[in-house]
């Protein structure tokens, strides 16, 4: 019982202590973003990284989603004769939550491991010593553009996720199915409001915070060689994605 | 070598004596506890200013532990680390940083930047740290690799040199900011003897050329000795011997004895 007790308190000692270490790293790579000089090509470099190259897997993702939204949306409008709200339907499925949080989930499996990897293989090769061996603190040339860059890369994605996410809805419903296309944007003019898209970029905001500073984290302390940035990059994509399926149930009930 | 005026063996120059005053770096007092163990164990050391010292020991002892503190990479848990009388274990970061631009590192494994080619690896440091021009990084850096006899892989990424290629690299880009103090973590562990030996010559030369202090941990022994000024001898995380390198070779203390001649037997028993 005792063993137990002890095993128990030291796990959550150990807990606290990583939350405590995760925030000390998140302000002071706040710190770091805020002091001057600000590099802006390291900050275009991680958009793109990030952004450009996450878009392939964006585009594919939701246009399928969309497709089988419209799909799904369709058969079951159908029972209420109410195809005509299907625009709506697929337009505010994405645009609240499908789209930040799959965009987040893409972005996570792509790019989140490859930032714990590259900072975890930098961190075992000696790499980070060196950065502070020349006087240059890591945290500001390697996290900061890195946080900056998921947090602009992510929001965009979530646009794009949306704009084909729709279109995939469209080509299902309207060109497939033959739903009015009239009807289709009309309803989805009309139920969709400012506020909805505001939520949407505020979710992706903090899901782009969210997946750099876990993954990032991770990276900054692999330790063990190899097989330790393995495990750390196995905890940032688990960590990062419940995270975001966590945070997306907090700000829906905060932003409702 | 000694510490009076000498003719180096290997460069055939003439070497002045050190000069008087307070060591560079001094270690008073130093404990530091890694993982729940105790890595250094009140560490009493001096660097000499302009000269090359050696750190010798076993595996595991705390040298590169030490030579770590010595640029703030850890912070001692008791005791200080004095770098020209400043006690850098209780800067400010951006204190420390200044602190550390004094300084060049070699890492063991040449911790050069994968994404960079040999010629950014080197001028990165000249570009992040200075307001110098393109023009001047590009002839200071050049300088460098010619030093080192590397000037044709400018273009190549680390992944594709050599391990001694990569700790010359390395060495280039330390000495790039023209620093007061190098440190180097075995910069020849793992390389052929005459790989090896064209780095400590390397280091050598350079040495005569631009006077600086260094700081080297090796386990070449007993070829170290000819290669610098002062040996410190580390067991255990203490310091059981800090002399000029003929003292040291001649010590009675058994371990010294034991580790430069490699014995089996001795107070270290190993199986």
């Amino acid at each position: 019982m005792m063993s137990f007790a002890e095993t128990l308190g030291r796990k959550a000692l150990g807990a606290v202590n990583r939350m405590g270490k995760m925030t000390i790293f998140l302000c002071a790579t706040a710190a770091a973003l805020l002091a001057p000089p600000y590099r802006v090509r390291r900050i275009v470099k991680q958009v793109h990284f990030i952004g450009g190259k996450s878009l392939f897997v964006i585009v594919l993702t939701a246009a399928f989603t969309g497709m089988v939204l419209g799909l799904q949306g369709y058969y079951t409008l159908r029972k209420f004769g109410s195809e005509g709200l299907l625009g709506s339907a697929v337009a505010l499925s994405l645009i609240r939550e499908l789209g930040p949080v799959l965009s987040a989930l893409m972005v996570t499996g792509r790019a989140g491991s490859a930032l714990t990897a590259e900072i975890g293989i930098m961190r075992i090769g000696e790499q980070i010593d060196s950065l502070e061996s020349m006087g240059i603190d890591p945290v500001k040339f390697l996290v900061a553009p890195r946080l900056l860059g998921a947090v602009l890369s992510v929001p965009l994605l979530t646009a794009v996720f949306d704009v084909v996410g729709i279109l995939g809805g469209y080509l299902v419903g309207v060109k497939l199915l033959g739903v009015n296309s009239g009807a289709f944007f009309g309803q989805m003019e009309a139920s969709v409001e400012w506020k909805d898209v505001m939520n949407g970029i505020i979710k992706s905001v903090a899901f782009g915070l969210i997946i750099a500073w876990v993954c990032t984290f991770q990276g900054y302390y692999a330790e063990r060689g190899a097989e330790g940035v393995s495990q750390s990059t196995t905890s940032a994509v688990v960590l990062s994605s419940v995270l975001v399926l966590i945070g997306d149930y907090v700000l829906t009930s905060v932003l409702l | 070598m000694s510490d009076e005026s000498w003719i180096c063996e290997p460069c055939g120059i003439e070497t002045l004596p050190a000069p008087e005053g307070e060591p560079i770096i001094r270690l008073a007092g130093v404990e530091t506890t890694l993982d729940g163990r105790k890595v250094l164990d009140g560490v009493h050391l001096d660097i000499p200013r302009q000269r090359i010292t050696a750190i010798i020991g076993l595996s595991g002892a705390g040298k590169s532990v030490m030579l770590k503190h010595m640029i703030g990479l850890i912070r001692p848990d008791r005791g200080q680390v004095l770098v020209d009388g400043v006690d850098i274990s209780r800067l400010s970061r951006p204190e420390l940083y200044k602190v550390r631009r004094r300084f060049g590192m070699l890492f063991q494994g040449g911790a050069l930047f994968d994404s960079l080619t040999v010629y950014e690896n080197v001028a990165f440091p000249l570009r992040e740290n200075t307001g110098l021009r393109e023009e001047k990084i590009r002839e200071r850096v050049l300088r460098g690799l010619a030093q080192v006899g590397l000037e044709k892989a400018e273009g190549k990424y680390p992944d594709e040199l050599s391990g001694g290629m990569v700790r010359r690299v390395a060495f280039a880009r330390a000495m790039v900011t023209d620093p007061e103090i190098i440190l180097c973590d075995e910069p020849t562990t793992g390389l052929d003897p005459i790989i090896r030996n064209s780095i400590l010559n390397l280091i050598c030369h350079t040495y005569h050329r631009h006077g600086f202090t260094m700081v080297m941990v090796s386990h070449d022994i007993p070829e170290i000795f000819h290669w610098s000024h002062h040996v410190v001898v580390v067991h255990d995380g203490k310091v059981v011997e800090a002399a000029p390198t003929a003292e040291v070779t001649n010590s009675i203390h058994p371990f010294v004895q034991q580790l430069i001649r490699g014995d089996i037997s001795g107070p270290v028993q190993l199986m």
